[in-house]
């Protein structure tokens, strides 16, 4: 299996808060692998070092191959990230908001074009495709922020809490959208706090006081911790955290 | 350079669709324009002017006469009595107050000369002075045409006063260049800062640092359509404002003053990136720029002259981009200054512009 995220004793301290620590893990081409943790565990600072948009304090990464310290602007031409805000252009139309994001990735015009009606028709949004973002409902604004993240096939993708606050039937096909892509050979990375999703993942880290607690698929988690549900395993690791979310 | 266009696309698309911003752009600076010259209009008439003589003469009768008939003045009092005079002063019914000696006339038949005395009131120290300065100004003539009168003298030397490159004391033409210069700065820092400002705190401008976007794309990106709507608002503001209104007629070129508009905008923008990269919130933002704006238009010589500023302010309006903006506008508008006369402006200017930029630039991170 080929790696395409290595990290080893990953930290990131804001003063003396260690946000993220020790974190080693690795995660193989193609997989789904989901990141987590209750709130504050310290997901989107570890997220944000993979991603190159924050320098690590400490400790070793490769993202595609390129390394955290010294390869940012390499990484980010060969990943896509959803983040936890959301983060597309409100006042800009859906066509609009895929046009400038696959034009600053530097596709073409016509490439742009061809890619953007192709995706507006297997989402079924032609209807929206010319209206304001800020007007379509949210279970749509989240499947487009995915669809524009990965726009431009990107090796890795990271999502997180692609699906807060939708519906169930519309998480249900906002996954559809993720095995879509992994389907395409685009290894997901991906934070959530629903356990259910957590079972839809190849596998899972635990993070718990921005330390990995626990790695496994959600079957050997669950036998690990002798449970019957993803629930109850979350709920074993996390009830020992000190941090409160915030 | 494909990049850029794509980013300065979207943000067209972001102003023209703010109705909130579009008005800040384009209508406030255009009533600002029409109203602010009005307010600040410095010229001054209805001088209150009270006169001390206790002999009127034939000469006096005729200087009196001279100084009512030049419509600056409004005699208020003449009395014989200095105290009355110095009274009114203090009163504040008069502004200047003239005592011409009771023998003016016997000391200029025979000793060639005389003497009179002009008080300002302080309090309204401008009005007081300015009325001083067309007072002394009168008095000059008259003493020219006494020397012509008593030396039959036909070709004196002929002293005048007069107002260079503004002939007519015209105040919207000293004004409006000043004015619109400051309402360039507000568009190019003030908006620029808060564009940028506003992404961080959307969370979009995550979701560019997160692309292999250059740094220096997007920040040219956001800087180009402030600089097209820098150069749209002085065009409007200048040919239709003041050209067209306060009929202002450029005695230097207008491409000069383009030119230099072109340096001074990418300048002010630096300083509104630069400010974007300290502020986490529009509103740290909007209270920054505020405090650079209130400095910059206060120590600019709009509306006091440099020249009579105390030493530390004469340095302070030395690092301010705007003073030399409004110095060139003038030169170039009233008195038709040439690229030699500005040269040394421009290259400020270009200091200002690399500063500003070096320093955003450099503070500016994709990767914190
Ligand atoms: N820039 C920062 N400066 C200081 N502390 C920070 C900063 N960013 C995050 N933290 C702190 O680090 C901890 C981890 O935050 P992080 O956002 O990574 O958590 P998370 O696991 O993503 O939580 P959530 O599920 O709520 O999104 C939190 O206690 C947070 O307050
Ligand atoms: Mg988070």
């Amino acid at each position: 299996m080929q790696t395409v995220i290595h990290t080893e004793n990953l930290c990131k301290a804001f003063g003396d808060f260690k946000a993220a620590y020790n974190i080693s893990f690795e995660v193989y081409k193609g997989e789904i692998f989901g990141f987590l943790g209750a709130n504050g565990a310290g997901k989107t600072t570890a997220m944000k070092m993979l991603c190159g948009l924050s320098i690590p304090s400490s400790g070793k990464a490769t993202v595609a191959g390129f390394d955290v310290w010294t390869q940012t602007e390499e990484i980010k031409r060969n990943i896509g990230y959803m983040s936890q805000k959301f983060s597309l252009y409100e006042d800009l139309t859906v066509l609009e908001n895929l046009k400038f994001f696959g034009g600053i990735y530097g596709m073409s015009r016509a490439e742009i074009k061809e890619k953007s009606q192709q995706l507006v028709h297997e989402l079924g949004i032609s209807q929206f495709a010319n209206r304001l973002v800020k007007s379509i409902p949210l279970g749509w604004k989240q499947k487009l922020a995915f669809s524009v993240a990965i726009f431009h096939n990107p090796a890795i993708v990271f999502l997180d809490e692609p699906t807060g606050g939708v519906d169930p039937i519309t998480r249900r096909q906002f996954w559809d959208l993720i095995y879509q892509a992994a389907a395409r050979g685009i290894t997901v990375f991906v934070t959530t706090h629903y356990m259910d999703e957590a079972e839809y993942c190849d596998r899972i880290s635990m993070m718990v006081d921005g330390e990995i607690k626990a790695l496994d698929t959600p079957e050997n988690l669950k036998k690990q911790f002798g449970v019957e549900t993803m629930d109850e395993v979350f709920y074993e690791l996390a009830r020992k955290a000190q941090r409160k979310g915030d | 350079m494909r990049n850029i266009l794509y980013i300065i696309e979207k943000e067209f698309k972001h102003i023209l669709r703010n109705r909130s911003i579009l008005p800040a752009i384009f209508v406030a600076p255009m009533i600002q324009l029409i109203i602010m010259p009005l307010a600040a209009d410095y010229e001054i008439k209805n001088i209150n002017l009270a006169i001390v003589s206790g002999h009127y003469s034939s000469e006096t009768q005729h200087l009196i006469q001279k100084i009512t008939c030049s419509g600056f003045f409004k005699l208020v009092k003449e009395t014989s009595s200095f105290e009355e005079g110095k009274e009114l002063i203090e009163k504040d019914q008069a502004d200047l107050v003239l005592q011409i000696p009771n023998d003016l006339e016997e000391n200029l038949v025979k000793e060639k000369k005389g003497k009179v005395l002009i008080f300002v009131n302080a309090i309204n120290g401008t009005k007081a002075n300015i009325g001083a300065t067309y007072l002394s100004s009168i008095l000059k003539t008259y003493n020219l045409e006494f020397i012509q009168k008593e030396f039959g003298l036909t070709n004196p030397v002929d002293l005048r006063y007069s107002n260079w490159y503004n002939k007519f004391m015209n105040y919207p033409f000293f004004i409006v260049p000043g004015v619109l210069v400051t309402l360039v700065t507000m568009i190019g820092a003030y908006m620029c800062a808060l564009n940028i400002v506003k992404e961080k705190e959307l969370g979009t401008i995550e979701q560019i640092n997160v692309t292999p976007i250059k740094k220096h794309e997007f920040i040219l990106g956001k800087l180009i359509p402030f600089w097209i709507i820098g150069f749209f608002v002085f065009s409007v503001g200048f040919f239709f404002i003041g050209m067209g209104i306060y009929g202002i007629r450029p005695l230097g070129s207008i491409l000069l003053l383009y030119l230099f508009l072109a340096v001074f905008l990418v300048a002010v923008l630096g300083l509104g990136l630069l400010i974007s990269t300290y502020s986490q919130t529009q509103q740290q933002a909007m209270s920054v720029a505020f405090f650079f704006m209130m400095i910059f238009m206060l120590m600019s010589g709009l509306f006091t002259p440099i020249e009579s500023m105390p030493n530390w302010a004469i340095t302070m309006a030395k690092f301010n981009p705007v003073t030399y903006f409004i110095e060139v506008m003038r030169m170039v508008v009233l008195k038709g200054s040439g690229f030699a006369d500005i040269s040394g402006h421009l290259l400020k200017m270009l200091g200002f512009a690399i500063f500003f930029n070096s320093w955003a630039v450099w503070n500016y991170r994709k990767t914190v």
